[in-house]
């Protein structure tokens, strides 16, 4: 078995005419049964077509479909490249089947100067790997007190302003944001959680946090900033996603709202739809992730509202930190977990294979959903597209090994656990970023 | 994956797991306790002797990790240590490079290869001594971590009950009442799971802000808010300490209104049992979780609990590193 992640190729390097050889085809238009797909000039070039390929790849029984598209990703960068930096968060990104992420400004510096925007974006293009949109700060340094400067973060790349990771706590200015948000038609995105019903909490607060004497967090915390959240859009009609909405009270907060028209989307990530709290029975803080790994009918909840169409996509919320942060004690330990590399196994062999979620949905919240929070097009395989495609295969079984990471944070809640629906090739404007071959 | 289902290998450490701790009381029998203090029997023997000291566990070393300060739980474990000839390595976290930031894992390497045979640890994380029991071939010993568990001193506190209870004849129908703090205390928390092994019934007493509903959850255990109903007919009471940082972080109005409401006072131990103890794991607040002429009649045995805490631990590393469990 070997990875590959392709070296930097530049921009300019011409784009080889490339076919996958007899792949299952699925967009968000329906299953086009086993073809050839084509791509050229980094667009979809169209299905069976004769003449030479530069490239071949034989995509015989693997299912290919439009790269994915992570709204919620951290990179770390500027100031934080022991956690991760722009090459090996891509890089874990492509190997994720992913196409498109949007990175968290909360870094340090923050993101919130139009020069750190253009520089995330013209590193990125340089890497060319997956493809990097940045979102910029919602407040000044996310100090919560003052609005960055939106339409110049907007004209430097940034497509979304979030204070994500720090709660915007100010009811006044997260109003202000949204207004001013609407006008330049940006999406702001909000980390939905009372810090002053959170307090210290470690994880959720029930029945496991008392027993292990865990400071916790209610699930309360997350349902009453949702509330406002959500207010605040309807008040000012600005676009306003929810990120990792954990618990059932902050999902049911956010189907009422919907029912009345609100302007909102919300994200759910696979953690959220696959671990509860009693994994802390281990007292390993790799599981402290904010918001918390809730119970077992949070979950339950949570993969209800994917079917009913109450989530609008899934979103990883990818938070690497180096090992040595996460051996420090419960308390201490930084609170996020890398997933972007396993997010499609994992919800593959636990939800799809499990009889829990149709495939088709599963795909739909990593590529159209996103898409339409973002108001981008939908991904699709249709000649002329943006040639971003994933091959994946779904039959063979293979163990998360969190040490091949390309991620810098190589520990994982799930390693050791057999999945299927590995990655095994991801192409970004018609270039392959990244190459796997899971049955070797 | 199920939700709920643990993910596989994650701390799987088969060589070291065969190791024998003491990290909390989930998972001992009411036969192995009943054996432990039998065995503490015998040190409390020792322990009155001109010559204090036996040479059981000459050729060990234990190492004290104290990641927060507490110089009685210190004391009492390196005296149960030095009482059996071992020798005792010591290190307290202030000051060091813990407090710079270092990692737990860091610290603990730098620290096994004094080559300890056993670690007492006491942490202000609850896990902490979970997690350092993954990471060393040594015994660990749970010293209080957090809220979480003090395992030692729930079973120094139910041997002092079966040595000072008039006519002890085991545990079954006995009840504890334990009143306070308890959604903060480790000491609640094992002792519940102690007195309960042993066939006790617990009820925790407090105001609905320091004690959590689903501690109820566990089978022996009933709650109250009323001290009064929880002190009555009890065989031992036992009153917890009350923080004064409590009253600032909103969890209580004041502290004349905690004492009006839960102190344990003579006129309350009146509806207890007639032969019940009074307890107190220590430090204790006079006059405020409990009263001061109360904690010096003789049926307060909070100087026995002291002093009891050197042979249970004795008992404990002795078990550990020699005996069988």
């Amino acid at each position: 078995m070997s990875d590959t992640t392709r070296a930097p190729h530049g921009a300019d390097a011409p784009i080889p005419r490339t076919v996958l050889r007899g792949a299952h085809l699925i967009d968000a238009r329906g299953d086009h049964g086993v073809h050839d797909l084509w791509l050229a000039s980094g667009r979809i070039e169209g299905t069976d077509l004769a003449g030479d390929a530069e490239r071949e790849l034989d995509a015989t029984g693997l299912l290919v479909t439009p790269a994915f598209i992570d709204p919620h990703v951290h990179l770390r960068v500027p100031g934080q490249e022991e956690k991760e930096d722009l090459a090996s968060g891509l890089a874990a990104a492509a190997a994720g089947g992913y196409g498109t992420v949007i990175s968290m400004a909360n870094t340090s510096p923050t993101v919130d100067d139009p020069a750190i925007v253009r520089s995330l974006v013209e590193e990125a293009a340089r890497l060319g790997l997956a493809r990097l949109r940045p979102a910029a700060a919602l407040s000044l340094g996310l100090a919560g007190e003052r609005l960055a400067d939106y339409a110049a973060l907007q004209a430097a790349g940034a497509v979304m302003i979030t204070d994500d990771g720090i709660p915007v706590v100010d009811s006044h200015l997260q109003r202000r944001a949204c207004e001013y948000a609407r006008e330049l038609g940006l999406v702001i995105q909000t980390h939905s959680e009372d810090p002053s019903l959170r307090q210290d909490g470690v994880m959720h607060e029930g029945r496991v946090s008392q027993r292990l004497g865990l400071p916790g967090n209610p699930a309360e915390a997350e349902a009453i900033m949702v509330f406002r959240d959500c207010e605040i859009a309807l008040m000012t009609g600005a676009r306003v996603h929810i990120a990792h909405v954990s618990s059932e009270r902050g999902m049911r907060v956010v189907e009422w709202f919907k029912e009345q028209g609100a302007p909102v989307t919300c994200e759910v990530t696979p953690h959220h739809l696959t671990l509860t709290d009693e994994v802390w029975e281990r007292f390993d803080p790799v599981f402290k992730v904010a918001p918390p790994l809730r119970t077992e009918r949070d979950v339950a909840h949570l993969r209800a509202a994917l079917t009913r169409g109450v989530v609008d996509c899934i979103g990883t919320d990818h938070a690497p930190h180096t090992r040595a942060e996460k051996d420090r004690d419960a308390l201490a330990a930084p609170f996020g977990l890398p997933n972007i590399e396993v997010a499609f196994p994992v919800l593959y062999s636990e939800l799809v294979r499990a009889g829990a979620l149709e495939l088709g949905t599963l795909l739909e919240l990593m590529q159209g959903g996103p898409a339409r929070v973002m108001g981008w097009p939908a991904p699709t395989l249709e000649p002329g597209a943006p040639a971003d495609v994933v091959a994946l295969d779904l039959e063979t079984e293979r163990p998360v090994d969190a040490a091949s990471f390309k991620s810098k944070a190589r520990f994982s809640p799930w390693q050791g656990a057999t999945l299927r629906g590995w990655p095994t090739a991801t192409i970004v404007a018609g270039r392959v970023v990244f190459e796997r071959d899971v049955r070797g | 994956m199920i939700p709920g289902s643990t993910p596989v290998d994650l701390a799987a450490t088969p060589a070291k797991a065969r190791r024998r701790h003491l990290l909390d009381l989930e998972g001992w029998s009411r036969e192995a306790l009943l054996a432990l203090f039998d065995t503490t029997d015998v040190m409390a023997q020792v322990m009155q002797r001109t010559i204090k000291k036996v040479p059981a566990l000459q050729g060990f070393t234990v190492g004290t990790l104290f990641f927060e300060n507490s110089t009685r739980t210190r004391l009492s474990f390196e005296r149960a240590a030095r009482a059996q000839s071992a020798d005792v390595i010591s290190f307290a976290a202030g000051g060091s490079s813990v407090s710079k930031g270092e990692s737990l894992r860091d610290t603990l390497r730098t620290i096994d290869a004094m080559q300890a045979d056993l670690y007492v640890v006491r942490h202000h994380a609850a896990g902490a001594p979970h997690q350092i029991a993954n990471w060393t071939d040594a015994a660990v010993v749970n010293a209080g971590d957090g809220r979480r568990s003090h395992p030692t001193q729930a079973l120094l506190d139910a041997y002092t009950f079966r040595e000072r209870f008039e006519g002890f004849d085991g545990f079954e129908g006995k009840r504890l009442a334990i009143v306070g703090d308890v959604l903060h205390s480790r000491v609640a928390r094992s002792n519940v799971s102690a007195w309960t092994t042993l066939g006790a019934e617990v009820v925790l007493c407090g105001p609905r802000t320091l004690l959590p509903a689903e501690l109820a959850e566990q089978p022996g255990v009933t709650l109250t808010h009323r001290v009064e109903e929880a002190v009555e007919g009890a065989h031992a009471v036992m009153a917890l300490r009350l923080q004064h940082e409590r009253m600032a972080s909103g969890l209580l109005p004041s502290q004349a209104e905690y004492r009006q409401r839960y102190q344990v006072n003579r006129e309350r131990m009146r509806l207890a049992h007639p032969d019940a103890l009074v307890m107190h794991p220590g430090p204790m607040n006079r006059d405020v979780e409990i009263e001061g002429v109360l904690a010096d009649e003789p049926r307060s045995v909070i100087e026995a609990q002291v002093a009891n805490g050197v042979p249970v631990r004795m008992a404990v590393l002795y078990t550990l590193l020699v005996g069988s469990r």
